[in-house]
């Protein structure tokens, strides 16, 4: 079968790879997240915003050459034009539409179709082959709106003045959105962070997007951070890291905490639902939308998915791709 | 029903016992009869809706999910409950009835009408709603609450002493509004038949080296301590009702005992397995109070009775305010009237002066594998609670063993960021084999100093568990030891606790399997 791309997200016309988890003389990256965008590559191709954000995590030299691509515009390698579409996932997170013969195939990266300021918004793109994520996949997964959701941890941050919130968030992307969407439901007190988030929320801010004043998590007086909100990564809020803060109330963010039983387990006093990726109604509607006869599943629970795809009369299949993050994490982060 | 769904949540993944019982405080104190009391229902287990069993409720959702979807989702969440919450397909904006509405609506509708009504309550709700909806209607609450604790609020609400509350609760129905009349000082305590409900039990308090001295033997009487669970028979026209000491009805797991007693009576006794009255250990009755039915077999193999030790009410007589040696004549007057299969009576152990009952209690514990003794102030009234100088118990001295660390876990709540929960084991040839776990017996310095310990001698993390170096030895106090397929090692320890850090003592010197064989008995 003639695909433009093979069951590796291997794209042989141009001998590219895209997300690779090995070091590749040229890849493509969707977006910055540690099991997508690894150091190493010969080229990368990817968003501006992406190139900024590797270069902030790994280095300036983590690639050997970077060539930056905006959205929606096509550029032509041996004959196969490639371009990039927001995914809405995170800050310069895109989906790679290759064409080639009348062919069109997508690679979606992660993907989210709810608006989000902090990441350039979803847009649907037609192809003849989707290659999807499912970290969501299964009907259980009903994301509820994110207003509600912070609307749930300012209400707890009010009725329990003595106490501080630690948010569980990853330090790419998550942390970001939680910030933006405390700031548009009204919260201007300045918002206390750990040191693993420090520098990816100033490249945000310098790449336009506005977060409000952040400070340092570390260093206050215990007294001080009563009735506080700090965001740090998902291991620190249970660990030592948590002792210096008073009576903390441990909150995570992530799509995961729909599950209580999971929340409890992980000892998550107020979990809040707020993801980065489709649930599982959006799967089904970016997939349908996007008229493709193929679809390839790749990244989290690929069964049920695959399984609906086949229900609508599509050609479905499972990827297994090594090195990306199956259980428990968003994008690996 | 929104305002109980959010008690459930925070009750749920509030890991503080003690903002528990505040949100059960604000919640039995701001929200109106009869709702109130239908949580309280539900909380404390008093509430079955006895049509909806978890099959019909996966019949409601097969109507509306393919099944195959459905069994990968159950297959990832793993807790029926929650599957079905999670996986309806429609959301909701509507308000859904009151809790009583609710609960009303699901016991009026007939089987055949259940799953559609059951469905329109689910599309009405919102997903947390729908979690509390379904943890109501199959009654699996398992958020971590027990009827203490919600009693327990009750009372720190009201000011009733936790006694007074229980010593009325078997008495009561939902929706309980005489008992919120009565904590609210509106009404009068609650009037109910005192004789066919459960009583609080009377306590004892361990004996300590220097209180004998202020104690005369002949004062005592003292019984074998048996080591099985305490459980109070209340024996009636009504039938037999068998409660542990929490005042859970457990008589339903074991027909063997509440089936052939026959009388009127409220006794105290210890729950035991064993043919003819011949006790077996504690890991035997174990085996029985796991399961919530009995098989034929089990009752056969493991035949359960009481070992009865005091009498509360005569007949429907009140006897607890007489002295334990008027009931103990009492309650051999009652064996003697209504012979028993499955009742005996525990024996009185005769004793010259302190030193010949220490003899008794060593060779009991030598021989066979007793507990200790029980000491009873012969005047003693029975009196609900641990009231002090009646009842003494007298265990014998604890084992212990030098065990060496092997994992560390993470503790809950205000432990959550301390290894707090310890895994130990002995040697055995030139590894070390685990025999145990204990999280308490430490002082909160000692916390902090082996919490760092840990971190600086990790090998390996898994999850919330640390593998650390074989090099720190605790002396390990238990009371017992039993053989244990589950353990590498074959051998489980009863009650293990951290007596002593030995950070002088190196490794090598800690106990080997081979040492355990003294302890299991």
């Amino acid at each position: 079968m003639g695909f433009l791309i093979d069951r590796n997200l291997y794209v042989p016309a141009i001998d590219a790879w895209i997300d690779p988890a090995e070091p590749k003389p040229r890849a493509i990256i969707t977006h910055g997240h540690a099991d997508h965008a690894r150091s190493g590559h010969g080229s990368v191709l990817a968003t501006p915003d992406t190139i900024e954000i590797m270069k902030v995590r790994y280095g300036v030299d983590c690639a050997g050459r970077f060539e930056a691509l905006d959205y929606r515009t096509p550029l032509d390698i041996d004959g196969m034009t490639v371009s990039f579409h927001p995914a809405g996932h995170i800050l310069g997170s895109a989906q790679v539409l290759m064409e080639q013969g009348g062919q069109r195939a997508v690679v979606t990266g992660d993907y989210k179709r709810l608006r989000d300021r902090t990441a350039q918004p979803y847009e649907a793109v037609d192809c003849n082959l989707l290659v999807t994520e499912a970290t969501f996949g299964l009907p259980v997964f009903q994301h509820p709106d994110p207003k509600f959701e912070i609307g749930r941890l300012l209400k707890s941050v009010e009725a329990q003045p003595e106490r501080c919130h630690l948010v569980g968030s990853y330090a790419l992307g998550k942390a970001q959105r939680v910030i933006a969407l405390l700031r548009d439901a009204g919260w201007d007190k300045p918002i206390y962070l750990h040191g693993a988030m420090v520098r990816l929320c100033e490249l945000y801010q310098a790449l336009g997007v506005e977060l409000g004043e952040l400070l340092p998590a570390t260093g206050m007086p215990k007294a001080e951070m009563m009735g506080q909100i700090v965001i740090a990564p998902p291991s620190a809020i249970r660990d030592r890291w948590s002792r210096r803060f008073p009576d903390p109330v441990v909150c995570q963010a992530s799509g995961w905490m729909s599950v209580k039983q999971r929340a409890r387990q992980a000892l998550v006093e107020l979990p809040l639902v707020i993801s980065d990726h489709c649930d599982w109604g959006e799967l089904n509607t970016s997939i349908l939308e996007c008229g493709a006869e193929t679809v390839w599943v790749t990244h989290g629970r690929e069964d049920a998915l695959v399984y609906w795809c086949r229900q609508q009369g599509l050609d479905a299949e499972p990827l297994a791709l090594p090195g990306l993050d199956d259980d428990g994490g968003e994008g690996g982060e | 029903m929104k305002r109980f769904a959010d008690l459930l949540e925070l009750l749920a993944l509030t890991p503080s016992r003690l903002r528990k019982i505040e949100a059960l405080k604000r919640y039995f104190t701001e929200v109106p009869d009869p709702d109130r009391g239908i949580a309280l229902a539900v909380l404390t287990g008093e509430m079955d809706i006895r049509n909806v069993k978890p099959a019909l409720l996966r019949e409601t959702v097969l109507r509306e999910v393919d099944d195959t979807l459905f069994a990968l989702s159950y297959d990832y969440v793993g807790d029926l409950g929650e599957t079905i919450a999670l996986i309806w397909p429609h959301k909701g904006e509507g308000e859904l009835p009151s809790l009583s509405e609710t609960v009303d609506l699901l016991n009026r509708t007939s089987k055949a009408e259940l799953p559609k009504v059951i469905g329109g309550l689910l599309s009405q709700a919102a997903i947390h709603e729908r979690w509390a909806l379904v943890k109501l209607a199959t009654g699996a609450l398992r958020i971590g609450v027990s009827a203490r604790l919600a009693k327990t609020a009750l009372a720190e609400m009201s000011g009733v002493p936790l006694q007074d509350i229980e010593e009325v609760w078997h008495g009561l129905k939902p929706p309980y509004q005489n008992l919120f009349a009565w904590l609210e000082g509106k009404a009068a305590r609650p009037d109910i038949d005192h004789a066919a409900r459960f009583h609080p039990m009377m306590l004892s308090n361990p004996i300590e080296d220097r209180d004998f001295e202020k104690l005369d033997p002949k004062d005592f009487s003292a019984e074998w301590k048996w080591d099985g669970i305490r459980v109070q028979l209340v024996m009636g026209p009504q039938g037999v009702s068998m409660f542990s000491r929490t005042g859970d009805d457990i008589g339903g797991s074991f027909p063997d005992v509440v089936e052939n007693a026959v009388g009127e009576a409220v006794l105290d006794g210890e729950l035991l397995v064993g043919h003819d009255f011949d006790a077996k250990s504690f890991n035997d009755l174990q085996q029985r109070l796991n399961r919530k039915v009995a098989s034929g077999k089990q009752m056969q193999e493991l035949p359960a009775f009481v070992r009865v030790y005091d009498i509360l009410f005569d007949g429907r007589e009140d006897v607890r305010a007489l002295g334990w040696e008027e009931r103990r004549v009492r309650l051999e007057k009652w064996f003697a009237a209504h012979p028993q299969t499955r009742l005996d009576i525990s024996e009185i152990l005769p004793f010259a002066d302190w030193e010949d009952l220490g003899r008794l209690r060593r060779m009991g514990a030598d021989e066979h594998g007793h507990e200790g003794v029980m000491l009873k102030l012969r005047t003693s009234p029975y009196v609900p609670g641990r009231p002090k100088g009646f009842w003494f118990k007298w265990k014998r001295d604890p084992n212990v063993v030098d065990a060496v660390l092997m994992y560390a876990q993470r503790g809950h709540g205000k432990r959550s960021s301390y290894y707090s929960d310890y895994t130990f084991g002995v040697w055995k040839g030139n590894e070390i084999v685990p025999i145990g776990k204990a999280y308490f017996g430490f002082t909160d310095e000692e916390l902090k100093q082996l919490d760092k310990w840990i971190r600086a001698h990790t090998t390996a993390s898994f999850g919330p568990v640390r593998e650390v170096k074989k090099e720190l030895v605790f002396e390990v106090a238990f009371d017992s030891a039993q053989k244990s397929g589950r353990h590498k090692s074959g051998v489980a320890l009863r009650f293990p606790r951290i007596s002593r850090i030995r950070w002088d003592k190196p490794a090598q010197e800690a106990a080997r399997l081979e040492d355990m064989d003294a302890f299991v008995g």
